[in-house]
């Protein structure tokens, strides 16, 4: 039921705090050229209290603050929607080749033909695996990417003559979907989905007219459910001359098995830290390429990768592209952390991935399923749902989120989706044991009785981890976002 | 497959479970119509040995820093990296760990965040910092977006020495958002011209965009230019492509700034082919809550001991909604790890000895290139480590030639506007011997005769 054993956990100051006068953790090459000074006007008084710590201090610190902190090498890690699965150690070690780490982004495409082919052969998967002709790698992270569908589909629109005005958002989508419409200057117009969870074809046809520039939809939507309808959908939303834009966040539940760009799909982002195994890093980076039809191929942000009798190079001439997304070209450490795992799993090794995280969230699902409510019950795919509706003792999906801690466990994505009332939202991934998935969910049983039995147990977790409970509400009304010498 | 643990027995007993037959029923709800009906055409599966060998040869087509000696900067920089950093960021509590949602099990990101906000708003001098953004370019954009916000303005003035990919990435980000990009010219000297500046101000402007240093290297008078956009109501903006510098510049907050942005990659990050580098973001307190992105505060637990926590949430998408300051939900988490860890290790002194490193490294290099015949600086002003040439004759003909002899020469400015033919941005960092600069000045000689 717990997989915690005794540790020692230790107190680390802020880095601030060690800070001695004289103290460096730094040396570089004697100056090999005459010195030089800026007038004093230029130059900058020294930094009050910018650390001044030794190597064996900084090694220390952060070596101590890493401990604090819960990974996916060190446990479960079912945060829904984020697809937390094993990040391979190998793409670490390709990411850091000296041809890869240390190349510069203006060295001639001729010292940068392994770069290029590798993007380009990137390009080239990601678009056989979601079945679009065109992708592009430029954008750092999904919202990101959702960004750059959202500006091509607009611009296409303004190609046409008419911008619209509207998007329609399914209640079941992602949350970065209605602030990225509003960057673009669009309306957001919420959808529902039915009582299933999923989005009717006959609620899409009622609200779609020709001032509706897109849909934004997920499939498998944040409800774990295929969208069943998402052809016909496609069919309605084209007809009034509107673009569907996908979020590809849950493409973990379907390579191999379906292509949105065979769905009717016309736009997608892939997020390579979810579906492609790259590491999430505390935040991020992330990356988010973004697959698109051949209608939409020209509004592309630049530069593309192309390659023309065996030689690679970046295009910029595209006149009817929305721009550029960033500086350079991409997260390109993460591009190559995201083909080697392509490479490695095969055309096989990817469908039976899906299959298996498919897999793994059902067996959850069975397990689970009457000890906790499930809103919805059509058939899971990579994720499911459950609510702490039936939670006894007045206790809630917090308080299961933080007696998972206690356990061992990271918890799950909590309170989204929105339409679901205190949402615990599960997802597995396909790198995780039955094994390991039977102790999750004899924890979680647990925590049921336990509700039950002794609700002041969950409500007073964690009490195992380096903090009990914080007081985000005081972190708010009165923030402290930095130190200060002072402080 | 290594990655996948599950045995058929496994899969038999979890099918049981869940009451199916096979792993196919559990696709049901996938129509026929949109199933795809044969393999994937993919590269694959390859063995961790075949994987490496053929990765290694794409690596090995590139022409690694490592191998040649490099005067390319442009936003992407090549600075020393000590090797505590990579060891620490390997750490795997930190890599595989995601965004901090729960703080109990995450307070070695979230100290660290606040670590790193502080570091970026002494370095800045700035009093807020947030987690920060994708990278430079965006995290300007960003920033303009945050100034047409507070201000409720819709000119935007962006100087002609921001890095041109800064400049497009704003365009892109406001493209559909009805507001008056203009730019502002540089003079003869490489700097923003204030007087142009002063001419194009009004009433109606939310903010100005200049570099520091700006794309040509050049340390701009931000004092001047802010005081103008203060004086017209606006908000300025410094947008910092190579943060070195500000170990001996004054800081962007003493100069007047509100909004200070820009590109962290030289904080111990590989350069990697652009990407990923850090955005950094720091402005007043006054913008406080309407700054994109994550920010991490301190607070106490039920004990009364402290910690760390995301805050200030109800300005992110995922509350709410298309009222958001922005739609960003990753940040760059591990990269700011980076850089935190590279400036506590450079600290104080070491910020200061290394930013005049780079400032005598490339003021020699200047005069050396100078002194050739035919060869004259673009520019008058005082520069950080990059500065412009004029350079005769065939400019795409001599880098290449350069490269044969293992040199990355420069950025010919032609490349992001064909006016600055002949132009070429020439980088020096502490990482370039003197006999690395000697041996470009002989090859540019040799070049130019």
């Amino acid at each position: 039921m717990t997989t915690v054993a005794r540790g020692l956990i230790q107190e680390e100051k802020l880095i601030f705090e060690h800070s001695d006068p004289g103290r460096r953790g730094f040396d570089l090459p004697p100056l090999d050229v005459p010195e030089a000074k800026l007038p004093e006007e230029f130059v900058r008084e020294e930094i009050p209290g910018f650390p001044e710590v030794s190597e064996v201090d900084v090694v220390r610190h952060f070596t101590r603050l890493s401990t604090w902190n819960y990974g996916v090498d060190g446990g479960f890690y079912p945060l829904g929607s984020c697809t937390m699965k094993y990040n391979p150690k190998i793409n670490e070690l390709l990411c850091r080749l000296p041809g890869f780490a240390h190349i510069h982004p203006y060295a001639p495409e001729a010292l940068s033909q392994g770069a290029l082919e590798l993007m380009y052969r990137l390009q080239q998967a990601l678009g056989e695996i979601s079945g679009f002709p065109a992708v592009t790698l430029q954008p750092a992270a999904g919202a990101h990417g959702e960004l750059a569908g959202i500006l091509m589909i607009r611009a296409w629109h303004e190609a046409k003559g008419k911008a619209r005005r509207k998007v329609l958002i399914p209640d079941t989508a992602h949350g970065t979907n209605p602030a990225t419409a509003a960057m673009c200057g669009y309306e957001v117009v919420p959808v529902a989905s039915d009582a299933d969870g999923i989005l009717k074809a006959e609620t899409v046809r009622a609200l779609m007219d020709e001032d509706v520039a897109a849909l934004m939809m997920t499939n498998p939507n944040t409800l774990g459910l295929f969208e069943s309808d998402v052809k016909e959908i496609c069919d309605i939303v084209h007809e009034k001359g509107g673009m569907v834009y996908a979020d590809g966040a849950n493409l973990n539940a379907l390579m191999g098995i379906a292509r949105p760009g065979d769905m009717g799909i016309d736009v997608m982002h892939f997020n390579l830290h979810k579906t492609f195994s790259t590491p999430h890093g505390g935040g991020g980076p992330g990356s988010g390429p973004v697959g698109v039809t051949a209608e939409l191929a020209p509004f592309l942000p630049v530069p593309l990768v192309v390659s023309e009798q065996g030689r690679y190079r970046l295009e910029s001439d595209l006149p009817q592209s929305i721009g550029r997304m960033k500086a350079f070209y991409g997260h390109f450490g993460v591009l190559v952390r995201a083909y080697a795992y392509i490479c490695t799993l095969g055309p096989q090794g990817l469908r039976h991935a899906s299959e298996m995280a498919v897999l793994a969230a059902n067996y959850v699902r069975a397990r689970l399923e009457g000890a906790y409510h499930l809103p919805y019950t059509g058939r899971s795919m990579h994720e499911v749902v459950f609510s702490d509706r039936d939670l006894a003792g007045g206790c809630a999906t917090l308080d299961v989120a933080k007696s998972l801690i206690d356990r061992g466990f990271h918890p799950p994505t909590i309170y989204f989706p929105l339409v679901v009332r205190g949402a615990l939202m599960i997802e597995p991934t396909e790198t995780e044991s039955k094994e390991v998935l039977d102790e999750f969910c004899d924890a979680m049983l647990e925590i049921a009785r336990q509700a039950a039995e002794d609700p002041r147990q969950l409500k007073d977790a964690p009490v195992r981890a380096k903090v009990r409970r914080l007081d985000e509400a005081a972190a708010a009304r009165k923030p402290v976002l930095r130190w200060t010498p002072e402080s | 497959m290594r990655y996948i643990p599950h045995t058929p027995e496994d899969i038999r007993q979890m099918l049981e479970a869940i009451g199916v037959g096979s792993v196919e029923e559990l696709f049901s709800t996938v129509p026929a119509s949109v199933r795809l009906d044969r393999s994937l055409e993919l590269p694959g599966p390859f063995s961790e040995a075949e994987l490496l060998r053929e990765v290694r040869k794409l690596s090995q087509a590139n022409a690694g820093l490592d191998h040649y000696s490099s005067f390319l900067g442009g936003g992407a920089y090549n600075h020393f990296i000590p090797a505590v950093v990579d060891h620490l960021v390997s750490r795997s509590e930190f890599y595989t760990a995601y965004t901090p949602y729960q703080p109990e099990i995450s307070q070695g990101t979230l100290q660290m965040i606040f670590e790193y906000q502080t570091l970026i708003c002494q370095l800045t001098g700035m009093e807020v910092a947030n987690a920060s953004m994708y990278d430079g370019a965006t995290a300007c954009a960003e920033a303009v977006l945050m100034a047409v916000r507070s201000t409720r303005k819709k000119r935007v003035l962006l100087s002609a020495g921001l890095h041109p990919e800064w400049r497009q990435t704003v365009e892109t980000y406001c493209r559909y958002l009805e507001l008056d990009l203009e730019t502002v010219a540089v003079d003869a000297s490489g700097a923003t011209d204030a007087a142009a500046l002063a001419g194009a101000l009004g009433k109606d402007v939310a903010c100005v965009v200049a570099g520091y240093p700006n794309f040509f290297g050049v340390i701009e008078n931000l004092e001047a230019l802010f005081a103008l956009a203060a004086e017209a109501g606006a908000l300025s903006v410094a947008a910092v492509q190579e943060p070195v510098a500000l170990g001996l510049l004054r800081s962007p907050g003493e100069l007047g700034a509100d909004i200070v942005v820009g590109e962290g990659q030289s904080f111990g990050i590989p350069v990697s082919y652009g990407g990923p580098g850090l955005g950094f973001f720091a402005s007043k307190q006054k913008l406080m809550r309407t700054l994109p992105g994550r920010l991490v505060g301190r607070t106490q637990d039920l004990d009364g001991k402290p910690g760390f926590v995301l805050t200030l949430a109800t300005r992110e998408q995922h509350i709410r909604r298309e009222k958001a300051t922005s739609n960003i939900c990753s940040n760059q988490g591990l990269c700011a790890l980076m850089a935190a860890i590279y400036l506590c290790l450079v600290g104080k002194r070491g910020l200061r000895d290394l930013a005049q490193q780079n400032l005598a490294k490339a003021r020699y290099a200047r005069e050396q290139l100078c002194a050739l015949p035919g060869v004259t600086p673009a520019h008058s002003a005082l520069t950080f480590n990059e500065f412009v040439l004029n350079v005769p004759g065939d400019l795409d003909a001599l880098l290449e030639r350069l490269a044969a002899e293992g040199i990355l020469g420069g950025i010919h400015l032609k490349r992001f506007d064909a006016a600055m033919e002949g132009q070429l941005l020439v980088c020096v960092t502490e990482q370039n011997s003197r006999e690395e600069i000697d041996a470009l000045v002989r090859a540019i000689a040799g070049g130019v005769k």
